[in-house]
């Protein structure tokens, strides 16, 4: 996608491999912003900027960006190589995937779990149940993170490994098995794909549609 | 195996044949066969000689795909299935008219916006059709030579595959192509603001924006585009370009029961889009499996045009057409998708 947000330079303090072919990029945090945001980040300061959910806490020293690198794809390839103190653009934080101080259910697949990591980071957890879905253990990203900064309700679903510690499923079986608030916002984050299939059981389950808020990846 | 060279542009043509040690006028010869005389092989481009065919031949085909499959609504509208190079399907819905004959064409097999009322979003994001297989759904058409007017308002999301979209408009456009004029096309979005701008500078078509409600909270809840490019930042920006002299923005609206279709909805669009030439569009919902979402009634979409049209507003409600073939939502593609789709994991 072709991109006119006005970027900034920036120098990566940091970069972690978290799980096969998934990493978390960190630099220097110069702005404020709202625990939900994405901005946009590129390797050139006028190329094809990407969007990407912020998953570290509002007051943070750095930024962090959860990716999965798309072998296939023009940008994560470049950024999983990148070192610390290369050149990195990006945008102001903007929108508004904001989840408020009510009972919420936070629903993500995948990488879906950095804009719930940073509202966690924030101190935004009150209230809360989190439900999140991936392949492997090792796709559980910030787990030990989460273990101890939220309080609420944390259930891992697991839909490949046979010996998982966690929910042998996908987290749509999850949701279609378990009895779910019908009074609760719904915060969903991940592919279009989830996003949907999500929503539909959710409204199958009786939960209003405009109790739900969705944010998938573009 | 071999590369199509079935939507390519001029440009693109040139780098082929600059690549392959052929003269650069080759590139336009080749533009002519596919886009002006509509061959299907390399064979038959008669004017190139034995050996330059040969030498494209080796590594190159044209590359056309006829539609798979076709079902005709009792009014006329036919809704085409073509096969995608990922096996996967995409539609193409041709809408005739007394006065016109418009094909709605897909640039994505399926999309990742995930708006609540389209069924297209169901299927997910399965990839990017490249140019040629936009510009398929165009030429392989059987009522290619009546269509007079294109609009991107298919499978997917254009601003979000911008570069293949724009592509698609400059073999329509070009004098070496189709040429046709700009006003000819029409190019819808959610709002994909930087993407917009791109299409806004680089082309002249035509621009129809997805609206369907006014207010930032009600429209988050059936489009989550909202999050990221709110609507009246995506209307601020149209707003800069000045548009509706040489060229139209229209935005549509599909109107459903009781969630975007009263007096206060009617008053904020108003406010809205103040100041723009532009037109409104209202569009009767065509219902689609578990949807919450229900359509306005008949008579309360022209009280609402009503309403609109007294406050100085250009309003139309789209005729609906091809309903006893769901010729809008992507459900033809989707029943293929699904009886191939294996789960996937999350």
């Amino acid at each position: 996608m072709s991109h006119n947000h006005t970027l900034y330079k920036k120098q990566v303090s940091a970069i972690r491999s978290v799980a096969e072919g998934v990493y978390v990029l960190s630099f220097q945090r110069s702005f404020t912003f709202t625990a939900g945001q994405v901005l946009a980040i590129d390797v050139v300061p006028d190329g094809e900027a990407r969007l990407y959910s912020i998953a570290s806490g509002e007051q943070d020293k750095d930024i962090e960006i959860l990716f999965d690198e798309r072998p296939e794809g023009r940008l994560t390839p470049i950024l999983s190589r990148l070192r610390v103190g290369d050149n990195i653009y990006i945008s102001e934080p903007f929108g508004s995937f904001r989840s408020d101080a009510g009972k919420a259910y936070w629903i993500a697949a995948g990488t879906g779990i950095a804009p719930f990591v940073s509202m966690i980071r924030s101190g935004k957890a009150t209230h809360k149940t989190l439900v999140h879905g991936g392949r492997y253990d090792e796709n559980f990203y910030f787990a030990s993170l989460i273990e101890k900064n939220f309080s609420g309700k944390y259930t891992r679903c697991c839909s490949q490994q046979e010996d998982t510690a966690y929910y042998k499923g996908r987290l749509t079986g999850w949701l279609k098995e378990y009895d779910l608030a019908t009074d609760n916002r719904y915060y969903l984050c991940g592919s279009a794909e989830m996003v949907v299939q999500v929503r539909d059981i959710l409204i199958s389950k009786d939960i209003p549609f405009q109790n739900i808020v969705s944010e998938t990846y573009f | 195996m071999k590369t199509n060279l079935f939507g390519l542009t001029l440009f693109q043509l040139k780098e082929v044949v600059s690549t392959l040690g052929l003269p650069a006028f080759t590139a336009t010869q080749l533009a002519d066969w596919m886009y002006k005389k509509q061959v299907t092989s390399i064979a038959s481009m008669t004017n190139l000689s034995k050996q330059t065919r040969e030498k494209l031949e080796s590594k190159y085909c044209v590359g056309m795909t006829e539609p798979s499959k076709v079902q005709t609504s009792t009014d006329g509208t036919k809704k085409y299935l073509y096969p995608t190079q990922i096996q996967k399907f995409i539609e193409a819905a041709y809408i005739p008219d007394a006065d016109r004959a418009t094909l709605c064409v897909s640039t994505q097999i399926g999309c990742k916006m995930g708006c609540l009322f389209c069924m297209t979003g169901k299927q997910g994001f399965q990839g990017n059709l490249t140019t040629g297989e936009i510009i398929n759904q165009v030429q392989s058409l059987p009522e290619f030579d009546k269509l007079t007017n294109i609009v991107y308002m298919g499978m997917g999301e254009p601003m979000d595959n911008v570069e293949a979209v724009l592509n698609s408009i400059e073999i329509m456009t070009s004098a070496w192509g189709y040429d046709w004029s700009p006003k000819r096309i029409t190019v819808s979005t959610i709002g994909i603001i930087p993407a917009m701008n791109t299409f806004l500078e680089r082309s002249q078509a035509h621009l129809a924006v997805s609206l369907h409600s006014p207010f930032d909270d009600e429209r988050r809840e059936i489009m989550p585009i909202q999050n990221v490019y709110p609507i009246t930042q995506v209307v601020s920006e149209i707003r800069r370009w000045q548009l509706g002299r040489q060229r139209r923005v229209s935005f549509e609206y599909i109107m459903f029961k009781g969630i975007n279709d009263t007096p206060r909805h009617a008053n904020e669009l108003v406010r809205l889009l103040h100041g723009i030439k532009c037109r409104v569009n209202l569009i009767r919902f065509h219902a689609i499996p578990d949807t919450p979402l229900e359509g306005t009634s008949p008579e309360n979409m022209v009280t609402f045009q009503n309403h609109l049209k007294a406050k100085g507003l250009t309003v139309t409600i789209r005729a609906s057409r091809g309903e006893d073939i769901f010729a809008a939502c992507g459900l033809l593609s989707t029943k293929e998708l699904l009886r191939k789709q294996q789960e996937t994991d999350f």
